[in-house]
């Protein structure tokens, strides 16, 4: 392989190959929970290319960008199975990061040593935000601008600067051409900003080593393996043993997102809302306006608490302040042990309150308000906090089992 | 907390009754879009009674023809009044602006129509005008109130009167009573309408009837794939313990 030789002398292939794939080492015991980091990847990378291909017929102009979008539709070949790849592809890259962080979660992924790699993580869930929230305004129907609209106007609720800071936001003092126009240039260049974080985040994990179900690190155990004197007696090439597992994972995906594709693009009216087959119309407001499923959890908060002071501020406070607990989630957990496998009682039904508050939150957030709904809104906002603010207490206190030396089935 | 669970309770019940758009009851449409005659006589329909005020902006006669199963000769004679070619997109004639100022408001462009209110809302819509003298038009819909469009398919239809019972914020909607017949029996003029609402459903998304087929057969692909990719890991996994 003297090609090959040729390249190493200038460029480390081999040992990178090695480093990361073939001589990477990870935890022999990955389950269920363990697919959707490689899948996330996967959608990226199908989000930069159809986008790429949506990119070529799209206008953005707030006069022919929702013609542009029917014209990919019914024109361009194939522009139909583009779209709806872009549009299916986002809601599920949501799906999987969700289900990944909730891994993290159950597992104690973020624990010492893997805050950074946690925090890396969370960052890429900002950036992703970020990016569908200025992808959802490229089809310039109601829902787009509405909501856009919606969320825009929180910049104006912070105090003094706030409306200098949302017209600098739009470019306009409405959402307008020029708002299209740089949602359309964020859009473009955010996901390669994710693609660089999805490096950074892998360099991490790739320093620290994977966690696993059981929460033991693989690395202070005994040495030793088929493969090598000096790996993780626990430990497996990622490759092939890995990567052809993870294959299994994109079959099976892929069978849900083409389910998806061809047969209900728009997931009733969840993935591709209605009223954004109506072009925007900047005269005509919505009777109910309501983000896309991934975003609605935070809106939900964002509407349950009411204005302080003439001010909307403290819901948007509260909005941000939901994201940003889970920055703090590795300093928050004081248990003795990693994984959900050996915590407690306790630990165990606050996740459940966790998840319980998202996803109602979430359903919440889909709904047109009334007190009920509002009262309920705000409970789970409390539940939601408190899952994250009596951390540091009941995780101590919690009744942990012994964490066996090695890793189990 | 039983509060809270009434409270809980009452939220889950108005959402599910939110559901129907409106509060009115939608009667269900079921389109065939693989039902090529259906859809020609809904195209016939759409440029005889919609298309003077209607335009399909997106959508070209002879994509039309092609997936309706017409050839462009028969479109051209029977469906293009105003000429042009056959690839021109499906325009109406009427002057946006000055329709707007008789309706009130312009007509809308019905490309994309049955994706935004709904296929079941198109047919009910067609089928819900009622005489109403307060209206411009002389005619008010149930499931669009105070709709600026006049009913242009009375002469199919005939003149339908809403029947109402109770007074003021408890007055109920008890149904329509025909007042006037027209050319079409109600059976015949519900089966027009629902080619009508096929054909704009076709409009809607022209490829959806070729992609669900194409679906099968990627996901049979898919389906091979991953038995083929799990008999992989199996082997390679078979040393692992």
């Amino acid at each position: 392989m003297s090609f090959i030789n040729w390249i190493d002398e200038r460029y480390p292939l081999t040992k990178v190959w090695k480093e990361h794939l073939a001589e990477y080492y990870a935890p022999k015991n990955f389950n269920f929970w363990y697919y959707f980091g490689s899948l996330a990847m996967l959608i990226l990378v199908m989000q930069i290319l159809t986008g790429l291909w949506l990119a070529m017929s799209y206008k953005p102009d707030a006069q022919l960008a929702f013609g542009s979008v029917e014209y990919i539709m019914r024109d361009v070949d194939w522009g139909w199975l583009i779209r709806y790849m872009h549009s299916t592809g986002a809601s599920f890259f949501f799906i999987a990061i969700y289900l990944h962080m909730y891994r993290g979660l159950i597992y104690g992924s973020y624990r010492k040593p893997r805050e950074l790699l946690w925090i890396i993580g969370v960052i890429l869930y900002v950036a992703m935000m970020a990016t569908a929230f200025t992808g959802y305004l490229l089809p310039w129907g109601q829902m787009s601008y509405w909501g856009a609209q919606v969320i825009v106007n929180l910049f104006a609720a912070v105090p003094y600067v706030g409306t200098e800071l949302s017209e600098w936001v739009r470019g306009d003092y409405v959402i307008s051409d020029a708002t299209l126009n740089r949602f359309f240039a964020f859009h473009f260049m955010l996901p390669f900003v994710l693609a660089a974080l999805v490096f950074v985040h892998i360099v991490a994990l790739h320093k620290v080593g994977s966690n696993n179900p059981d929460g033991v690190e693989i690395k202070k155990g005994p040495k030793g393996n088929r493969w090598s004197e000096t790996a993780p007696a626990d430990g497996i090439p990622f490759h092939p043993y890995y990567s052809v597992k993870d294959i299994v994972g994109i079959g099976v995906f892929l069978m849900l997102f083409a389910a998806v594709v061809f047969f209900s693009p728009e997931m009733g009216g969840y993935f591709i809302e209605a009223p954004n087959f109506e072009p925007a119309n900047p005269l005509k407001t919505p009777d109910h306006i309501a983000p896309v499923w991934y975003f609605t959890p935070f809106y939900a908060m964002l509407r349950a608490v009411p204005p302080m002071f003439g001010s909307q501020f403290p819901g948007v406070v509260v909005m941000f302040g939901a994201i940003i607990m889970f920055f703090l989630l590795p300093w928050l957990d004081r248990s003795p042990v990693k994984s959900i496998r050996y915590k407690g009682m306790l630990t165990k039904i606050w996740i459940a309150i966790f998840v319980v508050s998202f996803v109602v939150l979430g359903w919440l957030g889909v709904q047109a308000s009334t007190p009920a709904k509002t009262l309920m809104a705000q409970i789970f906002t409390g539940l939601y906090f408190l899952f994250f603010f009596l951390m540091p207490w009941y995780s101590k206190i919690d009744k942990t089992k012994p964490v066996p030396e090695r890793v189990t089935k | 907390m039983k509060k809270l669970i009434v409270a809980f309770l009452m939220a889950m019940a108005t959402s599910t009754t939110m559901a129907g758009g409106g509060g009115v009851h939608l009667d269900k449409a079921n389109v065939d879009l693989t039902d090529q005659a259906s859809l020609q006589r809904g195209a016939k329909l759409f440029v005889n009674y919609c298309q003077g005020c209607h335009s399909l902006q997106f959508q070209r006669y002879q994509r039309m023809a092609d997936d309706i199963g017409l050839t462009y000769e028969e479109v051209q004679k029977n469906l293009m009044f105003a000429g042009g070619k056959i690839a021109d997109h499906m325009t109406s004639s009427l002057d946006v602006q000055a329709a707007g100022n008789w309706f009130g408001t312009a007509p809308p462009d019905l490309s994309v129509i049955t994706r935004a209110r709904g296929v079941d809302w198109i047919y009910t819509y067609l089928r819900s005008f009622y005489a109403d003298e307060k209206r411009p038009f002389g005619v008010n819909n149930r499931v669009f109130p105070d709709v600026g469009m006049p009913h242009v398919m009375a002469e199919l239809q005939g003149v339908q009167k809403a029947k109402f019972s109770g007074e003021g914020s408890h007055k109920v909607f008890e149904g329509f009573e025909l007042a006037k017949a027209g050319s079409m029996s109600a059976e015949e003029f519900d089966g027009a309408m629902r080619d009508l609402t096929a054909f704009l459903t076709y409009v809607g998304e022209p490829i959806q009837v070729k992609r669900q087929s194409m679906g099968l057969y990627v996901i049979l692909f898919l389906l091979v794939f991953t038995v083929l990719a799990y008999l992989m890991k199996k082997e390679y996994w078979k040393d692992v313990h």
